[in-house]
Order: structure tokens, then sequence, then C-alpha cells
């Protein structure tokens, strides 16, 4: 590339940056109001509730807690980014830590479901549309907008209902045993991987079809198709690289959609992730854990969004060049 | 008159779309007169008749409490409806002013975008969990977190149609001749953004019937004794095994509504396709 | 003109779209010889079917609709051997399509994939049609952009189509169409989408283009003046038929059939021809009327309505094609001045 698309480059992507922060900054405000209408003090939560009232108030004159609440805002912030979530009210342990545990379920978990989705969803949304009215056109359709009817709780329990408890082929709930193999992890983790990975793909398989038909009908398929390129050439090289971008897009909704999903697909399967401790931590009103944890998967997101558009950079041209 | 005959032609062009609206009909209409034509008392418990695999008497069987299924489904139709619909309406006209405003005027745009994408950084589920856990589990409560979750989807899609619709020419042959904003942004502009309000309000019904399950399957949602499909399942869970029609038939109730809404919002959809293209 | 074979022979060509109850007719019965070193351009209004002529030949109608297409389209490629394009498979079709016979399509921007580099677009043909590796098919299409007259065509290789101007655009497109040296180029309005001054600098491109190789022009236009200045045979269009076939001179001097007549009437440069000889003020002429809708043709000559001169019989009765060999029309009237 030149040196002068680079330059453009630069100032996009600090555009981009400026964005995300922009977004976090409210996101942190966001989470900050919640906190307050449900609990009152979030310092006090920072604090724990074995600081004793006396604690409490040296605390309320040294973090200046008497403040306006902007200058409460600002240094619940400053705790927050130093890392300091607080402590939960019922497993009496830092935030941090009670995340940092429940973190690798999840993470596996959104891995493989986003994996098998976009597997599934990527191909079928392209056949559908290269086929566009024949069979498998209805046929995938159908199973698409089916997929984006169920529940993804009712869908897990018929799945543990059919292919744990009635052929008995997969456990029924649970991660294992602390300390147990790769492999039992994996066997755990397959039934709510395939409950998510299915039912996520079918907004996958629309987009994707609504993006290559639109692309399928642009003037510049014809060309391509008047200099006598294979069908192949034409569907896979140059409708396709077109379709990048949208589906990048829809990566980044699924991603969205899979944090919301595990929420509901861990409680089902019994899974330690961290979509099952907001639950319970709602249930518990542990609102130390609630705000910390809405602040976290919050954050992921917007950073999750931010790479994709850093990724749109390097996928389309037009990008590139402002 | 001919237009509204076309306009029908070409929605139902696509049988489903006929079935899908003829199901939700029915859903409606069962939903409505539920008090009077139920073959049971909905609410009636009977012990002796406990989690009785479905027969003539009681064509989706019974749950843990002896009531009939099938009646629960159509009554509870109403809370599940009810609450789907309330918040259909709700983000549609929250959303639409939300997008109206950032798409016309542009020293808004961003400010307000910065806040929708802040909304949208929760999880449907999550936001959902947060508000009702603060405001308290209700109906009320439930349909109004809802709303928060999904007004900033609504007001997306409009403020996309509101940027291509400012554009068009007639637009701004009205704004040269000198028309009030106010009124070009109610005569003009709004009557274009209806259909894609009305295929938004479609899939957020689908999408509200599905968060309300979730949420109230999770136990943070309306509250067990408030007959929704998505209590229904909840409580079904337990039984699940021996009784595998408590966990079917509800869910059903859930896939089969939100699929005739999901079908009826893509047959709007195709309709005002060709004329957004025509538009263009 | 030649007595050798053409190198395209267009016989009564039909296309319909099917849709509903009865099918369209679209293109109806248009004939055609195109013969080598030669351009024959084909005029017509806005929907009379010249772009669907030329998208019937090659096969590329739209394919969100169904269509029918009869008639005969003999292509004689560069070895001698004829093929029938309408009726060959389509993988067949596929081979003579950028190799014997390619296209240039009206609207540069759209028509360029935005996410491949232009040097990428014109190697891809080179690589399926004439077998070169991609080294050899490299600096064959920068000798493609060269022979366009792109400036700085070695960078351009590498770039965007986002990133040149309309003009260069078109240039890649004809460098794109033109990288195996095909025997028949087909060109649905390059220039309409063009500036002025870009217009006619692609004009005498082309020109110079088919002097240096011999290769036969379609050239599809509704401007009667690029045809006056490139074209050496005229077909006029007018509701999906051939209304008449000349060369270009006979046809500016002596327009026979009234559509062309009246199409030559409208020329602003006419009426100041008019007012210079007459002395007096001549008013802007133009036709009356609309083209016809093509789903409500009657069984009789489709311009009659429209027509200042048509008899009773023209409504009623499909005109003759009268005339001769290299002045033909399709009308009932008798030596018409």
């Amino acid at each position: 590339m030149s040196r002068m698309s680079w330059g453009i480059l630069g100032r996009t992507l600090l555009g981009r940056l400026g964005g995300m922060l922009a977004v976090l900054s409210l996101v942190s405000v966001l989470v900050f109001l919640l906190t307050r209408l449900a609990a009152g003090d979030p310092m006090a939560m920072l604090l724990g509730d074995q600081a004793s009232l006396a604690d409490i108030a040296l605390a309320r004159e040294r973090y200046g807690l008497d403040q306006p609440l902007l200058a409460q805002f600002v240094l619940w912030l400053g705790e927050v980014l130093k890392g300091n979530l607080g402590q939960s009210i019922f497993l009496q342990t830092p935030v941090t830590q009670v995340l940092l545990d429940r973190a690798e379920p999840t993470a596996w978990l959104a891995i493989f479901s986003v994996s098998l989705a976009m597997l599934i969803g990527v191909p079928c949304g392209i056949a559908s549309a290269v086929w566009r009215g024949r069979w498998i056109d209805q046929c995938v359709s159908t199973l698409a907008m089916l997929g984006a009817s169920m529940p993804s709780f009712w869908m897990g329990l018929l799945v543990i209902q059919l292919l744990a408890v009635g052929a008995g082929w997969f456990p029924v709930s649970g991660y294992g045993e602390p300390g147990a193999g790769w492999l039992t992890r994996l066997h755990h983790l397959l039934l709510p991987s395939l409950v998510l990975g299915t039912l996520n793909s079918a907004l996958i398989i629309r987009f994707t079809r609504a993006s290559m038909l639109d692309i399928l009908g642009e003037d510049y398929i014809r060309t391509a198709r008047s200099k006598g390129l294979t069908e192949s050439t034409v569907v896979l090289k140059h409708a396709l690289r077109n379709a990048l971008v949208p589906i990048l897009t829809v990566l980044g909704l699924t991603l969205a959609l899979m944090i919301g999903g595990a929420v509901v697909t861990e409680t089902v399967f019994n899974l330690p992730g961290l979509g099952n401790l907001v639950v319970r931590a709602v249930l518990r009103r542990d609102y130390p854990v609630i705000q910390g944890a809405l602040l976290v998967i919050a954050g992921i997101y917007v950073i999750i969004n931010f790479t994709i558009d850093v990724l749109y950079v390097f996928v389309d041209p037009r990008v590139r060049h402002g | 008159m001919a237009e509204w005959r076309l306009l029908l032609k070409t929605l139902f062009a696509r049988r489903v779309v006929l079935i899908a609206l003829v199901l939700l009909a029915l859903m409606l209409l069962m939903a409505a007169i539920s008090q009077w034509v139920l073959p049971h008392d909905p609410m009636a418990m009977k012990v002796s008749q406990r989690l009785r695999a479905p027969n003539w008497n009681h064509w989706s069987g019974t749950d843990e409490l002896g009531r009939d299924i099938t009646s629960r489904i159509f009554y509870g139709a109403r809370y599940s409806l009810a609450i789907g619909a309330g918040t259909a309406l709700l983000a549609a006209f929250f959303g639409t002013l939300l997008g109206l405003l950032a798409g016309f005027f542009k020293h808004l745009d961003a400010p307000l975008m910065r806040c929708v994408d802040a909304m949208m950084a929760f999880p449907d589920i999550l936001l959902g969990i947060a508000l009702v856990s603060i405001l308290g589990a209700s109906p009320t409560n439930v349909v109004l977190a809802l709303t928060i979750v999904y007004t900033p989807r609504v007001a997306r899609v409009v403020r996309a149609s509101t940027l291509v619709i400012r554009e068009l020419p007639y637009v701004e042959a009205a704004r040269a001749v000198g028309v009030s904003t106010p009124r070009l942004l109610s005569v003009h502009i709004l009557p274009n953004l209806m259909s894609p309000i009305l295929v938004q309000l479609s899939f957020i019904f689908a999408y509200a019937l599905l968060a309300e399950a979730g949420l109230s399957f999770l136990g943070v949602g309306v509250g067990a004794e408030i007959p929704t499909w998505g209590t229904m399942v909840a409580a079904s869970t337990q039984y699940a095994d021996r009784a595998f029609w408590t966990l079917f038939f509800p869910g059903m109730a859930i896939v089969l509504t939100a699929l005739s809404l999901q079908i009826l919002g893509d047959g709007v959809r195709d309709l005002l396709d060709p004329r957004l293209k025509g538009m263009q | 003109m030649t007595a050798l074979l053409p190198r395209l022979h267009v016989r009564d060509l039909h296309t319909r779209l099917l849709q509903g109850d009865s099918p369209l007719p679209l293109v109806r019965g248009v004939s055609f010889d195109l013969h080598d070193g030669q351009t024959l351009a084909l005029v017509g209004e806005s929907g009379s079917g010249k772009s669907l002529t030329a998208l019937s030949l090659m096969r590329l109608l739209a394919r969100n609709a169904r269509w029918e297409c009869s008639g005969q389209a003999l292509l004689t490629d560069a070895q001698g051997q004829q093929h029938d394009m309408l009726k060959v498979s389509d993988e067949h079709m596929r081979q003579l399509r950028g190799h014997q016979i390619a296209m240039i399509f009206q609207e540069p921007m759209t028509c360029l994939n935005p996410v491949l580099t232009v040097g990428e677009q014109i190697a891809e043909s080179v690589r399926l049609h004439l077998g070169l590796d991609t080294r050899a098919a490299r600096a064959q299409a920068l000798r493609a952009l060269e022979q366009v007259e792109m400036p700085a065509a070695r960078q351009r290789l590498d770039e965007y189509p986002h990133q040149l101007s309309g003009g260069m655009r078109q240039r890649v497109m004809i460098a794109m169409a033109m990288v195996c040296e095909p025997r028949v180029l087909i060109a649905d309005e390059p220039t309409t989408a063009l500036d002025v001054t870009i217009q006619a600098q692609i004009l005498a491109l082309m020109s110079r283009l088919q002097k240096d190789t011999g290769m036969s022009m379609l050239f599809i236009t509704h401007n009667l003046g690029v045809v006056a200045h490139h074209a050496e045979r005229v077909a006029v269009m007018y509701a999906g038929q051939v209304v008449e076939q000349a060369g270009v001179h006979e046809l500016f001097a002596k327009p026979a059939h009234p559509y062309t007549q009246g199409l030559l009437a409208c020329l602003p440069g006419r009426a100041r021809q008019l007012a210079r000889q007459s002395g007096q003020a001549v008013a802007l002429q133009d036709i009356p009327g609309q083209a016809p809708a093509m789903n409500r043709l009657g069984s009789g000559c489709s311009f009659a309505e429209r027509c200042s001169v048509s008899l009773p019989a023209c409504q009623l009765q499909a005109p003759p094609w009268l005339g001769i060999a290299t002045h033909a029309r399709l009308c009932h009237l008798e030596g018409h001045p």
C-alpha cells in the first residue's frame, strides 16, 4: 500500500478507537447508574459489607462519598480501572477472582458455538442464495426460521431429554469434576455448543443469504460472467469476496447473541461459567458480582466490535482509501 | 382500493405467509375468548389428575398440579402475547422517535448513536435480567425492561431509513418550499418509515416473546404465579423426564407463535422491497 | 462490403419474458449481419430492446427472471468455425464469452468488482482463455492497459476501481474485453455515462483499436451523433424490432422508415439546416405519443399510431420488408421519399 493510504488508514483506526472509548465510557456510566438504582452505594460495595459503619463513614470522607454523583462516579471508575471490582457478598472472594475462575467454560462454549454456527451458517447461506427458489433454498430458509423461533432453553431441555437422559450418549449436566481431563470437558461441552451453535446459525444463514443475493444481482457479477468465467469462480471469487464485509458484521452480532445465549444455556446445562454466575448473582442480589460481570461482558463485546471494525479495513479496499 | 388488493396479493404470494397470519389470528382469538371457551379452568388444580399423559379429556395432558395444559396454554397466551405486543409497540414508538431525531438532525446523530451503541453492548437477556432485578418481577416491569432492551434496535433501523429518505428529491423539494420541520418529519418522512417499522414490530414481538420466556425460565421474569408460556416451561424442568408433554406443548406454543411472527415479518419485508427499490 | 461469411449472423431473434399467464415478447424477430472490421450501430430509444438483444446473444439475461430465446446467432470464430450461440451448451457458451465475443457495459463504476485489483480482473481472463501463468498473464494485462492508453499503466495494475476516474474505468473495461483478442465486441452504450470530453476520447480509442485488430463491433446507442462518426452500418430498432437497416450515409441522407425520419427530424442540427435552407425559423420537431407497451401490441405495425403517414392497413397487418439488401425497411409504404 502506498504511504498516503497508511495515513488515511491510521486516521480511520484512530477514529474507531475513539468511538470505542466513548462507548466504553457510556457503558461504565450505565453500569454505575444501574447499580446505584439497585443497591445504593457502589463504593460501599467495593469496600465490602464486612466494613463497619465507622469504616464506611471514614471512607465516605476519604473517598468523598458525600460529594456529588459525578465525583463518586470518577472515584468508582478509578477503582475499577485499577482492577478492584469489589468483593462478592456470597462467595467472600474478590469479584475479579470469581470472574476469572468462571471464565474458562464460557470461553470454550463461545468458541465452539461460534465456530459451529459459522461452519453451518455461511455455506448454507451461500448455497441458499446460489440455488435460490430450489428445494435446497426452501429447506434451509425454513430451518433457519425455525431456529430463530426456538427458545434456546427449550431446545436444550429437549436435547437433554433425548440424547442425555434417553440415549445416554452425553452427560446430563455440569462440566466434570475439578481437575478432569480435556476430553471429559469436551464431552460436557458438546451438547450445549450444539444447541447454541445450531440456533445461532439461523441468523448467519439469513444474513449471508440476503447479502449474497444482493451481490449476485450486481452489475460486476454480470461482467464477470461476460468474461466467460466459470460459475464457481464467479460465486466463490467475485461474489464471496464482497460478502466478507456483511459476514464480518454478522460474526459480531453472533458473538453478542452468543454471550446472551450462554447465560441461558449455562443455566440449562449447569455449566460453571460467567452466564450461570450472573443469573445466580441476580437471584441472590450479589450486587458486586452483577456489577463486575456486566462491566466485563459489555466491555468484551465492545472490544470485539472494535476488532471487527479494524478487520473491515483489511477486507474492504474502499475503506482503506477513505 | 385496487392498491390494497395488489398489496394483499403480493403479501400472500407465498402460502406460508397466509398460514402464519391465520395461525396468529387463531392464537389471538383464543387468548381473547379463552375465559368462555376453554374445556377446563386453567387455574383449577386437581392433584389426583397430576402429570397425566395427553388423552381425550386433556389434549396436552396435565401439569404437576393437575391443571389442564391446553387450557393453560390458551389462557397463558394472553400474558405472553400481551407482553410481546406491549414491548413491540413501545419499542417501536420510542425507537422511531430516537431514530428519526438521530437520522434527521446531524448534530444529534453521533451522541444518540453512541448511546444506542452503549445500550446494545449488553446482550438482550443480560440487560433484561439486570433491569428486572432492579425493578422487580412483574409483567409490567418485564415489558419496561424489554422495551429498553429493544428500543435501540428499532432506533438503528429507523435512523438508517431516515438517512435515505432525507435525501430523496421530494423531501428536498418540500424543504425548499419552506415546510416547517415538525411537519416535514410527520407528514413527509414518517409515512415512508411505516414499512420498516412494521417489519421491526413483527420481529420484536417475536424476540420479546422469546426473551420473556427466557427470563421467566431463569426465574427473573414475571414471577412463577403468572401463567405465561415461559413460566410453564420453567416449571416443567423438574418433571420433563417423566412427563415430557409438560415441556413439549408450552414450548411448541412459543415456537409456533414466534415462527408465525417471523414469517409475517418476512412477508411484509418482501412487500416493501420492490417498493423501496422503486423509490430509489 | 465483403461477400465472405459474416462474422456474426443473427436470424430472427426472439426473446420473451416468462411471467404470469402469457410470455411478454421484448425482442421480436431481430436479424442482422456483422462483417469483419465493420461497426454496426444498433439505435433506438430506451425500451426498444437493443440492450436485451445484446444480452440475449451473450446469454447474460437477468437471472432473477425466466426467459425464452429463439432464433439463430451464428458466430464465426478466429479459426473459421461456426457456433450457434443460442443453441450451444452453457459450458460451450462460457468458453466463447470473453474469448471470441466480448461485451462492455454502460456503467463502468458498478461493472467492475470493487474488491479486486484492476490488474487481477484483466489477468484472470488471460489465465482462463489463453492458459498463461500468473506472471505472463500479468504482463499481458499490462500490455492491454497500455493499449487502451491508460496513464501510468504499471501502477494502475494494483489499484482498485474506486481509485480511478470514470474514463479510466471504461478503459479498464475495454482492456478486459479485448485482452483475449475477441473477433466481436458488443458495446452497450459505453460512453453514455461519461463526460462529453471523455466520451470523444473513448470513442476515438475504440475506433483505433478496431482498425488495429480488425474486429467487428456491435455498437448500441441512442445517440445519433455518435453513430454518424463511428459506424458503417446502422440498424434502427423500435418496439423490439429492427425497422430499418442501411449504410450510415444512406440512412442520414435518405431515411426510408417514418420512425427514422422522425428521429432525424428531432435533431436540433436538422432544424438549423432547414432554417438556413428556407430562410425561416423552424420549430423543433418531436414524434408525438409514446413507445407502445410491449404487452399491448396489436397485429399491425407497432409504429402505426404515432406515424404521420400511416395507411389503414398499417394498424391491421404486419408490415413486410421492403427495399434492397443494403437498405431495407419494415413498412407498408411503397417508395416513400
